[in-house]
């Protein structure tokens, strides 16, 4: 087993740009319910519109770069107002099954073979990502980052990824210090005691929803990218429930606690991976195939969700007296 | 919310999670000496790997181009299919289950054409299917492509009303099933509160153990009422393990409902670690159609039908006519006023966990039959449809949750008639949006719960 090896791995992880989509997609839930108190269980919905929105753009409509992105951040703009006139009325409970409700239809119609030639159907799209790269200042070769090495292209994606998570994070930290940010923790806290001051809290709440949407979409752009692959798979509601467990690792009413928590999340799931397939190749553990160990890792996500949740509702950063649900 | 884990809180974590560990590492046994299949969806992988179960797989090359072939009738055997391009040209037969694959050196745009001459006599590609097509890897070593079929030669005499009214009678079937597991799920919301995401991870359980148990040798119709106790007790051991001791220490709604989604994954993940990730068949999963006049319904369906009807009506019966039934609408309805009237509420709820939980695994063996096959996310595919149903008959009511459950199979059925298949959740999943727009507190639902 080479412990060297598996910490490399695991920092390469933390800056991977899945770990920084992760982050990002935690942060924008950080806004709908660390925040505002909005139980938006479709964030997986806004990557896939973000993801598709840009691929859909690129490979249909042959759009350059900046109006892909567009595209895809208006689009997730208007699911949110589609999912918000309807559900932002609703009790806590209802917004959740409505909103995981909204992402699975965005995924069975990203899936049906009706629309193949736009969508892909199961398969998803691919070769869209030629723009983005196009756009790589750096030289093409190998470049060293601590322990690891990567191409251009991996530095690339990287560079951008967490470039945009600094600045939705400074964003965010600005908005939520701001009297616009002050009202907003006021709705989480007491949705009555707002509207009698005069507030529109049912405003409010959509521009928290279309913020974090905003997010959430960028993000699915940053997770397809280096995949130069868009699949409905990847958005299922599962992909949810790992935000929420980052984002209540870190702490849910805090800008840096979804990022800490997005890092956490998937160095805990690279360890876990090395030390268990470094036990197995060695035969220190016979009992479990290396299948197994992906799913044994995976018991151990919902675990840890459950435990958190009962004993660290605020996470590693997170004030106690900030949840959304005191 | 008071932090103070107490040694007592702390024994029952523990006895709540190796019994549950236990519960499943016995309940699937059998399942160990099968082949663990393709591997499922890993989330780390990110990969969709769509294999239908039973695939022949090629092992010349990693990466390879399949899809199955069927038409209305059933899978098409021995249908020639050519692919090149690469540099490389290959050809094979479909199996007798109509899947097809070919292994190719690498990744890249092939062209695969269907040879219409060898189709069996009546089957004919859908107008618009496109014969040679291109096929491009997408970063997977997998790719499908389906090759959609039309009615063919064979003309379409059945008239509109008699597709109305047999996709009426499946809907009615599949309705009453996820009813079986709404009910549960409106109990459960009833006296509690708890929206419970895990509701979904009590279905699959409920197939997985009567499977375990059908594959120990028991002859099924023991298997299956084993495996009913088996979801009673999972709801029993859910409600003295976790639930319990969280409302002991006044857990919100919303946390608790998180922790029913931590549940649900680690149930979900348990349940593949132990089953695999293949899809498995009950005993007497393929039945004979039975006609009766214009409609014809499978065996199973109607078999289906009549269990869910019985059983929902008995649950009704007792709702209504016995103590335990009038004590449990009174804790839905205020559990504070009823435990100044002398109800045991912890008791009332465990009975309720453990009906909800026992007509869960009942439901999931029912959808083990209608889809058919059991699989570990099975589960996971009607929990929307499920709440959809809670939702749309009001939650918290029970007789809401039939109704809307009716509503949501009925209308999943009917709409294939205009939908594609694959789009049929996406009908219910809307109107279920749509009814909570216009009323919130769903078809039955008291007026002052306003969503």
């Amino acid at each position: 087993m080479d412990f060297g090896n598996i910490l490399a791995l695991a920092f390469g992880e933390m800056i991977s740009p899945t770990t920084a989509a992760y982050a990002l997609a935690a942060l924008g839930l950080a806004v709908h319910f660390g925040y505002s108190g909005l139980l938006n269980f479709g964030q997986a919905g806004f990557m896939a519109v973000g993801a598709y929105g840009y691929a859909i753009s690129t490979l249909t409509f042959d759009a350059p770069l900046p109006v892909a992105v567009l595209v895809a951040l208006i689009a997730s703009v208007l699911f949110a107002l589609i999912l918000g006139i309807p559900t932002l009325r609703l009790r806590a409970d209802y917004l959740a099954i409505v909103t995981i409700a909204a992402a699975e239809i965005v995924r069975y119609i990203v899936t049906t073979n009706g629309l193949t030639d736009v969508t892909g159907s199961a398969n998803g799209l691919a070769n869209f990502e030629n723009g983005f790269f196009a756009l790589n200042p750096l030289a093409p070769g190998s470049y060293t980052v601590g322990p690891i090495s990567m191409n251009e292209r991996d530095l690339w994606i990287r560079i951008v990824g967490w470039t945009i998570v600094i600045l939705a994070c400074l964003t965010v930290w600005l908005l939520m210090r701001s009297p616009w940010g002050r009202v907003l923790k006021g709705i989480r806290e007491d949705e009555n005691a707002v509207r009698a001051l005069g507030k529109n809290v049912y405003a409010y709440k959509m521009q928290a929803l279309v913020i974090g949407g905003l997010l959430g979409s960028l993000a699915g752009m940053i997770f397809t990218l280096p995949r130069g692959a868009v699949q409905p798979a990847n958005y299922a509601t599962e992909l949810t429930f790992f935000l929420y467990t980052c984002l209540l690792l870190g702490g849910m009413a805090t800008v840096l606690g979804p990022v800490i928590g997005a890092m956490i999340f998937w160095v805990v799931l690279s360890l876990t991976q090395g030390l268990l397939y470094g036990a197995i190749e060695i035969g220190a553990i016979t009992f479990l195939s290396n299948v197994q160990a992906g799913q044994l890792r995976y018991i151990l996500v919902g675990v840890a969700l459950m435990l958190l949740m009962v004993f660290r509702p605020q996470g590693v950063l997170g004030n106690k007296k900030e949840l959304a649900f005191a | 919310m008071i932090t103070r884990p107490t040694p007592a809180w702390i024994r029952r974590l523990l006895v709540f999670a190796t019994g549950l560990i236990a519960v499943l590492m016995l309940g699937a046994p059998a399942a160990q000496g099968y082949h663990p299949g393709p591997p499922a969806t890993a989330p780390s992988a990110l990969v969709s790997s769509s294999l239908p179960a039973g695939e022949v797989v090629t092992q010349e090359f990693s990466d390879r181009i399949s899809g199955v072939l069927r038409n209305a009738d059933g899978p098409l055997p021995d249908v020639t299919i050519s692919v090149s391009g690469n540099g490389f040209d290959g050809e094979t037969t479909s199996a007798a289950n109509g899947s097809w694959s070919v292994g190719v050196p690498e990744q890249g745009a092939y062209e695969v054409t269907l040879d219409v001459d060898t189709l069996p006599e009546g089957a004919a590609l859908a107008e618009g299917q496109a014969n040679p097509r291109t096929v491009t890897f997408a970063g997977t070593s997998n790719v499908t492509t389906l090759f959609l079929f039309g009615e063919g030669i064979v003309t379409n005499t059945t008239s509109f009303w008699d597709t109305l009214a047999e996709r009426a009678l499946a809907g009615l079937s599949f309705g009453l099933l996820l009813a079986l597991s709404a009910v549960g799920l409106s109990l459960i919301f009833g006296t509690t509160g708890l929206t419970n995401f895990a509701h979904g991870e009590m279905v699959t359980f409920g197939a997985v153990v009567a499977f375990g148990f059908a594959a120990l040798g028991l002859p099924i119709f023991v298997a299956i009422p084993l495996a009913v106790v088996a979801g009673a007790l999972l709801g029993w051991v859910q409600d003295a393990g976790l639930w319990k001791p969280l409302r002991r220490r006044g857990t919100g709604l919303v946390p608790m409902m998180i922790v029913s989604i931590g549940l649900a994954l680690a149930l979900r993940y348990i349940i593949q670690f132990n089953f695999g990730g293949a899809t498995q068949q009950l005993p007497g999963a393929q039945s004979a159609r039975l006609d009766f006049g214009p409609v014809s319904i499978s065996q199973n369906n109607l078999n289906s039908l009549v269990v869910s009807l019985v059983v929902i009506l008995l649950v009704g019966f007792l709702l209504l006519r016995t103590r335990i039934g009038k004590a449990t609408r009174a804790v839905s309805d205020n559990p504070a006023l009823a435990a100044a009237s002398g109800i045991d509420v912890d008791r009332v709820i465990r009975i309720v966990w453990m009906v909800g939980g026992a007509l869960a695994a009942l439901g999931g063996i029912l959808w083990a039959y209608y889809r058919p096959g059991v699989s570990f996310n099975m589960g996971q595919q009607i929990l929307l449809l499920i709440f959809a149903g809670v939702v749309l008959g009001g939650l918290g009511t029970v007789f809401g949750a039939l109704i809307g459950s009716i509503i949501v199979g009925l209308f999943v059925e009917i709409s294939t008639i205009w939908l594609e298949a694959d789009l049929k959740y996406v009908g219910a999943l809307l109107i279920m949006i749509l009814v909570l727009l216009f009323r919130p507190q769903g078809i039955l639902g008291r007026r002052e719960r306003v969503g």
